[in-house]
């Protein structure tokens, strides 16, 4: 727990305080709120996480200390999932990220919902974008 | 007055999702099953389960006789002439790449076809990739601001070229009735083929292919009540006769040897391998149970709806719908909303809609929005699923603006 980003700590707290989808569905936006929007020359095809119903853009970049992620979608629910994926993964040690359990994250903050997959809301894909490009 | 369905009891599915908090509306993806389909099925496979068309033993006699049945009951239900006309596939889906294959030596290059922009994917790329394949031109024939295809524009899109024209009964995006009759007119006129998907429309009244006057009438039987694997092509007995056969193997194989075999005409000849023999039987047994039903009332249980489910959508701020729904279902966009915020949001407190671009892509591509929100109705929904939808509703947008 003491190792978790200060954000993803924040989150944490938070989330799991939340009860009920309209408590949740707050913080999400509240959340998704601060994330900030991409500037349009970012809004690329490249960038563009495929196969979610809402367009999201999700940027990775190494620096020597860790990972730096910018996220952006069109919805704000998922702008808030976007946001708190981020707490939890920028800045991770470039050598702990890969082995980080993204779908137990969220879990964590009560949202394991949210990556059924069914939900087409495309959770599932930036999570598995953010694992390619960790990897690579 | 309260929209009470009296058809309701007889849908375990709608029932048992009642209990779990969830309200379905979303038939138009596929539909819940009434009891006496459920029976069919469990039936076929605990009397014993037998392959169709083979083996002189009497459970394959038992399940030969029955799967026959149910394709005469379709025949019925949709006042064919003859059984053998009615082809078995998987899904509506695959009953249009049948078709695609099985009239792909009438086409040359230069030709066209003719699909809507409202077309349903399961209507649109089998015919798009055979336009590639053949070296074809895909003419789509745009709509008017109800959500109907625009007749004038397309009396001059349908032309000496066209040789088949694919268009949908009912809009599964829009809920319009299309204007068919027309538009079959100008195709045949120009001497080309004609296709419907009726996919949505058949879940809602009568309907009869032959007085339409289209040479193929594709539906699943998923949406009409019936179990999933089990599709339908009607075809004119003329327009059969032009289909080449496209997939081979067992059942449709009269006399095979090493180099070269014969094969089966329609029905059989289409239907390859060991078709979905509960499902089919199945699928009788929900026909049956619609013949039962009173069908002027079933008509205005879901005119009833469907107004009431209009008329709160139209009351509420912001709401947009998007064309005219005549029938079966709506989709709408709120302004500043996104849809798929609505989407969620619905679905997490029970409501069971659609969100996102319905399989109609380019049609959402060409009206500038990102998706929508369907709600669709079917014979089991009640005035108290549309309350509760709109409670929801109103809970979301209180929440999200
Ligand atoms: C209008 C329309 N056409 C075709 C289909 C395809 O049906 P299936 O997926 O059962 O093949 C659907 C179902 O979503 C539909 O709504």
């Amino acid at each position: 727990m003491s190792e978790l980003p200060a954000a993803a700590r924040q989150a944490l707290a938070s989330f799991s305080a939340a009860s009920g989808w309209e408590a949740r569905a707050r913080l999400l936006m509240q959340w998704g709120d601060r994330l900030q929007p991409l500037e349009p020359a970012l809004q690329t095809e490249a960038n563009r996480v495929q196969g979610c119903e809402s367009r999201v853009w999700l940027i990775a970049e190494r620096h020597q200390q860790g990972w730096h992620f910018r996220a952006y979608s069109d919805a704000r629910l998922l702008r808030g999932l976007l946001a708190v994926l981020l707490a939890r993964v920028d800045g991770e040690d470039p050598t702990r990220i890969a082995q980080l359990d993204l779908a137990d994250w969220f879990a964590q903050l009560g949202l394991s919902r949210q990556l059924s997959p069914s939900r087409s809301n495309g959770l599932n894909a930036v999570l598995a974008r953010i694992g390619e490009m960790v990897q690579g | 007055m309260p929209l009470i369905s009296p058809w309701r009891g007889d849908f375990p599915g709608i029932l048992a999702l009642q209990r779990e908090g969830q309200i379905y509306l979303d038939s138009a993806a596929t539909a819940q099953k009434p009891q006496v389909m459920l029976d069919a099925l469990l039936g076929y496979y605990a009397g014993g389960a037998a392959n169709v068309h083979r083996a002189r033993h009497l459970a394959a006699e038992r399940a030969t006789v029955a799967f026959e049945a149910s394709r005469a009951a379709v025949a019925r239900w949709l006042n064919a002439q003859s059984p053998a006309q009615i082809l078995f596939t998987s899904n509506a889906t695959e009953a249009f790449n049948l078709v695609a294959y099985g009239l792909e030596h009438e086409f040359q290059a230069g030709d066209e076809i003719a699909i809507s922009a409202l077309e349903h994917h399961a209507n649109l790329l089998p015919w798009q990739q055979l336009c590639q394949r053949r070296g074809l031109r895909l003419v789509v024939l745009p709509l008017d601001e109800q959500g109907k295809v625009d007749l004038p524009a397309a009396a001059t899109l349908i032309g000496p070229r066209t040789r088949l024209l694919a268009v949908s009964q009912l809009s599964n995006v829009l809920g319009t009735w299309q204007p068919l009759t027309e538009l079959i007119a100008l195709a045949r006129a120009q001497g080309a083929l004609t296709l419907v998907d009726g996919a949505q429309g058949i879940v809602h009244g009568r309907h009869d292919p032959t007085a339409l006057g289209c040479d193929f009438y594709v539906f699943s039987g998923h949406k009409l009540y019936g179990p999933d694997g089990v599709g339908v092509l009607h075809a004119r007995s003329e327009a059969l006769a032009r289909l080449r056969h496209w997939q081979f193997g067992g059942e449709m194989v009269r006399v095979a040897h090493y180099h070269s075999a014969e094969f089966h005409p329609a029905p059989l000849g289409f239907e390859a391998g060991t078709p979905a023999i509960g499902p089919v039987i199945a699928l009788g047994a929900s026909l049956a149970y619609l013949e039962s039903l009173d069908p002027a009332a079933c008509l205005a249980h879901e005119q009833a709806l469907h107004a009431h489910l209009l008329t709160g959508l139209r009351a509420r701020d912001g709401v947009r719908l998007l064309g005219a729904p005549e029938a079966a279902l709506a989709s709408f966009v709120v302004d500043d909303v996104h849809p798929a915020d609505l989407a969620q949001l619905l679905g997490d407190q029970g409501v069971a809609v659609r969100g996102g671009s319905h399989c109609a892509m380019p049609l959402y591509e060409r009206i500038g929005l990102p998706g929508s929100v369907r709600v669709s109705l079917a014979l089991y929904n009640d005035g108290g699923d549309l309350a509760q939808f709109f409670q929801a509703l109103d809970q979301a947008l209180e929440l999200l603006r």
